[in-house]
């Protein structure tokens, strides 16, 4: 067997960083392992359960499906940089508010899907936030309060961004 | 870790990528995408040796519409999620572009290729089953030169295809669509995303409001995406229009001879073929609504 390691330089969160990464580690482990990042969490290890995704130059993918040697020269942005710039907060609130975090393991993976889901599906309903959503598994709750969340957030951004500007026709279609 | 260790070599041409292959052969497996061959090495349902990754090829990438014969040419490792959000795709391959919503689910989207599926073969997956529907042509290229496979000879088995040892898919062509042609694509899963129980893509040509020629292509039914070729015939000189919900009676006896479902973790195969023949009636009625 090879004991292969590389070299690689990416940007976790705001963070410039060097690592020598055995070639076999996928990224969610090494952000839990040698960045100290442990808010992706590793369900399955096999892309089923949704619980370790990341961002990866700004787009949501699995980090237990991408090996950390292809983040060479990439930004990675894991739940932890997320919460920090803001951009989960009214999620993160919403899902407070409607009880939608219970054990909470689901929560940070299904957290970024749902910025996913408000950033570019903000006309969903109830029956597309469930499809949406479908790729992340919950073993407490039901979905129901999640759902329930996720749909809060679209209506107050919706009615916000009716307010701000009420004679722009709006182009918010749900982008499928 | 849960995987077992391998070589990793990441290609910067496809010059580098014949090479590897002429020098690690069968022990190499390429890696595009890695949304089915990452979760397999991470099961250890299989160990590759080296593994060549290509996901930095820009060459495989992008969707290109060419003119006489219209066409569209997909790339290999064009995302599901860029295939999604192609006005060419919808466009010109709409059967296609309605297949690929119920591809995966949206953080594997990001990832995952069309040329990895078509390679992989997995007997439940989209694209194979509108690859063969449209009898698209896949692009296998070798140091030196190149040949073309038609859907048809392309799917030969369980994870099995007509790669050679020595060639890379490096693109699909899907014809573009014509004006008396209609497709529809729908499948039954238990959870959208998930793989299918069964799925189906139809390709019709009408001459008026007759069918002069169809294709059914059902898939996670057998080893590999299938035609239903009695089903196809017993089609053809149907008046289109006339469709109802329920299938004609010689349209499902035919479809019950094409086909011997295989059954799953989920439903036996009698269930499968069941649903083939509701999901066939279920989308020859839906085409005829939209239709009108």
């Amino acid at each position: 067997m090879s004991d292969q390691s590389l070299e690689i330089s990416l940007r976790v969160n705001s963070q410039e960083v060097n690592a020598q990464v055995p070639v076999r580690m996928h990224l969610a482990e090494f952000l839990r392992e040698s960045m100290d990042l442990t808010g992706s969490h590793l369900g399955c290890e096999y892309g089923a359960c949704g619980a370790c995704q990341v961002h990866v130059d700004g787009l949501l993918v699995r980090g237990c499906l991408t090996l950390a040697v292809q983040a060479q020269g990439k930004h990675v942005e894991t739940v932890e940089g997320l919460t920090e710039k803001g951009v989960l907060r009214e999620l993160q609130n919403a899902f407070l508010q409607h009880n939608a975090f219970q054990c909470g393991f689901c929560s940070s993976g299904m957290l970024i899907t749902a910025l996913e889901i408000t950033n570019h599906y903000p006309n969903a309903d109830r029956e597309q936030i469930r499809d949406l959503i479908s790729g992340n598994y919950c073993r407490c709750t039901g979905y129901q309060s999640i759902v329930d969340a996720i749909e809060s957030v679209l209506k107050d951004q919706r009615l916000r961004n009716q307010l701000s500007a009420p004679k722009a026709q709006s182009e918010m279609g749900v982008d499928k | 870790m849960k995987n077992e260790d391998f070589k990793y070599i990441k290609a910067t041409s496809l010059e580098e990528v014949f090479a590897l292959q002429a020098k690690y052969g069968e022990n190499a497996q390429i890696l595009a995408g890695g949304q089915s061959l990452i979760p397999m090495i991470n099961l250890r349902m299989t160990s590759p040796a080296t593994l060549i990754d290509i996901s930095g090829l820009q060459d495989l990438k992008g969707i290109t519409h060419q003119h006489s014969p219209g066409r569209v040419a997909i790339g290999a490792l064009t995302t599901h999620a860029q295939i999604l959000n192609s006005k060419t795709v919808t466009e010109h391959v709409p059967l296609l572009a309605q297949a690929v919503p119920h591809v995966a689910h949206l953080a594997i989207r990001n990832s995952g290729t069309i040329g990895g599926s078509l390679a992989l073969a997995d007997p439940a997956a989209e694209y194979p089953c509108v690859a063969l529907a449209l009898n698209a042509q896949v692009v296998l290229k070798r140091k030196g030169g190149e040949r073309r496979v038609s859907a048809e000879e392309f799917f030969q088995g369980l994870y099995k295809t007509a790669i050679e040892p020595g060639e890379v898919l490096t693109a699909v062509e899907f014809l573009e669509v014509a004006q008396n042609q209609r497709t529809f694509f729908t499948e039954l899963a238990r959870r959208k995303g998930d793989y299918a129980l069964v799925g189906l893509a139809i390709n019709l040509t009408l001459q008026g409001s007759v069918i002069s020629s169809a294709r059914l292509a059902f898939m996670a039914l057998e080893d590999r995406p299938v035609l239903a070729k009695q089903a196809m015939k017993s089609l053809v000189g149907q008046s289109f229009n006339s469709t109802t919900p329920h299938l004609s009676a010689n349209v499902s006896d035919a479809l019950r001879k094409d086909i011997s479902p295989w059954g799953d973790l989920q439903v036996t195969g009698e269930t499968k073929s069941h649903l083939a023949g509701v999901i066939l009636g279920r989308a020859l009625f839906e085409m005829a609504v939209q239709n009108v």
